[in-house]
């Protein structure tokens, strides 16, 4: 097995034509010219869409969590729908809708910046996903939590906010910290919505650059400036999981 | 008599804690109650035996109302608790209960399980809650773990901490479902100690208890049980020593032997 693999690396290797490789990939000029606006517009742009959608969205699917384990049935039924619509489409459908449909739909109707309607249209999808990751945390807490603060008089709700919710919280940082991972990537999907240069995140970025420079290496430094987030973020998400395990 | 004799004064008048009428409980289609009457007076130390399933966590949790009875009265000094109107929260503020798994809450400290009943429920001041808090841990005997996650702490010591938690609401009776179940033989004899103190001070107490030691030095009367009826009552000595029905005698030499 590790022979054949040596040998298709070598192979490969042999093969590859290094000098285009490394005149379209890993041009430094190119590279050079990405900076300072990789950082200051691009990066930071995915870094605020990334951060509003997930605000949004854990907010959203709070509320659709309390309601899908609410006791009253038309709660639960609109937070059923919602959730299971919502992780039904591909993101991309629901940016679309926000972006286009809406506006079409209901004349005028505009929500605001490219960054606002594709942070409300990411935070809609992620709210879906998220509610389902707070339910599971909830329901993760040992029923004598709740019950030993119902015994000392606390409302239903009260043994929510202050004993479940905060232990539910601790469960499920791994994977609400996953889908934050996701959210980064899904941030690239923004470029539908349309882009003045101001509003670029990584990947619309890349891609105008691409055309502009004629050379794929814009690609490149994104790619690597996405796996310097999500990398790290994916390392802790699974050492955590891994302590926790440890704990039990 | 309880601490709180000027606050039980204002109740409706009645010498009785907790009295129990004809009480029927279903899980669907078992019967796990079939018609239960008793009664337990201020001050009194009442021990529940009897065999696994035969009903006594679910009385224990009909009385503060975690399980929801199916048929039968249940009075709280006078109050009828199962009446759909009642203010169940307010009511379980005047039963302490305490638990088999203890059940403190992990994330919050030592001080801060004792508090956060006193304040969010009671609304007590911060300063008065952890006044109190404090007097009750000393009470059990664990000031110096104020400031620990329970998690730090022996089961002993979570059951005395959870035992305070109660106090802390100054609770007119207190429940016990199996409080030593749980633990390591060696803690037992800690746990048994502070139940034995606050059953000497007065405190009204219920106490579901495989403990025939404790049952037959501490308790003023003892309950047997036996599938979701009383089947005996009567003083320790009688009960634990000369139990007159069959099914009694049965569980005692059972008990005996183990
Ligand atoms: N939530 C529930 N749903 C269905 N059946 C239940 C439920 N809780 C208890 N039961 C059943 O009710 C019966 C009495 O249970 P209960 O826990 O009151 O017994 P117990 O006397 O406390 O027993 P143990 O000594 O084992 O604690 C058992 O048959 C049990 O299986
Ligand atoms: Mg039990």
């Amino acid at each position: 097995m590790y022979v054949i693999a040596a040998l298709a690396v070598v192979g490969i290797a042999l093969a590859a034509d290094w000098p285009t490789i490394q005149r379209n990939f890993f041009q430094v000029d190119v590279i050079r010219e990405m900076f300072p606006e990789l950082v200051t517009i691009a990066a930071k742009n995915t870094a605020i869409y990334t951060t509003l959608s997930f605000a949004l969205g854990f907010v959203l699917a709070l509320a659709l969590a309390l309601m899908r384990m609410s006791t009253v049935a038309p709660f639960r039924a609109f937070a059923m729908i919602y959730i299971e619509l919502f992780r039904g489409l591909p993101a991309l459908v629901t940016l679309i809708l926000i972006g286009f449909g809406l506006p079409i739909a209901f004349d005028g109707f505009r929500l605001g910046s490219t960054m606002v309607r594709g942070s409300v249209g990411l935070a809609i999808v992620a709210g879906a996903y998220m509610a389902e990751t707070i339910r599971a945390g909830v329901e993760a807490v040992p029923r004598g939590q709740s019950e030993a603060a119902r015994s000392l008089g606390m409302s239903k709700n009260r043994t929510m906010f202050t004993i479940i919710l905060p232990q539910a919280f601790r469960i499920i940082i791994p994977p609400l910290t996953n889908e934050l991972v996701l959210l980064i990537k899904d941030t690239s999907l923004f470029f539908v919505l349309g882009t003045t240069p101001a509003s670029k995140e990584l990947t619309k970025f890349a891609r105008d650059f691409m055309v502009s420079s004629r050379n794929a290496t814009p690609l490149t430094v994104v790619a690597i400036a996405y796996l310097a987030i999500t990398l790290p973020l994916t390392y802790v998400v699974r050492r955590m999981e891994r302590n926790a395990g440890k704990s039990r | 008599m309880s601490t709180d004799a000027t606050e039980a004064a204002t109740e409706t008048a009645s010498d009785v804690a907790i009295r129990v009428l004809e009480l029927h409980k279903y899980f669907g289609d078992l019967e796990v109650l079939k018609g239960i009457d008793f009664q337990v007076d201020h001050g009194e130390v009442v021990c529940v035996i009897g065999p696994s399933g035969s009903g006594k966590s679910t009385l224990l949790r009909c009385i503060n109302r975690l399980e929801e009875s199916t048929s039968g009265n249940i009075f709280i000094e006078g109050d009828d608790i199962t009446d759909p109107d009642a203010d169940v929260d307010l009511l379980r503020t005047r039963i302490g209960m305490v638990f088999q798994q203890f059940n403190l809450f992990p994330h919050l400290t030592v001080l801060r399980n004792l508090t956060v009943g006193q304040t969010k429920v009671l609304k007590r001041s911060k300063t008065e809650a952890v006044q109190i808090a404090e007097e009750m841990l000393e009470r059990v005997g664990l000031s110096e773990k104020r400031d620990e996650y329970p998690i730090r702490l022996s089961g002993g010591q979570q059951q005395r901490v959870a035992i305070a938690r109660s106090l802390c609401m100054k609770p007119d009776m207190m429940l016990f479902d199996e409080p030593t179940s749980a633990l390591d033989p060696e803690l037992v004899g800690e746990v048994l100690e502070v139940m034995r103190t606050l059953a000497d001070e007065g405190m009204t107490m219920m106490v579901v208890t495989h403990e025939m030691g404790f049952a037959s030095e501490v308790a003023d009367r003892v309950v047997f049980m036996d599938e979701g009826i009383v089947v005996e009552e009567g003083p320790p000595a009688q009960v634990l020593k000369d139990p007159q029905t069959e099914r009694a005698q049965k569980f005692l030499k059972m008990i005996d032997h183990a």
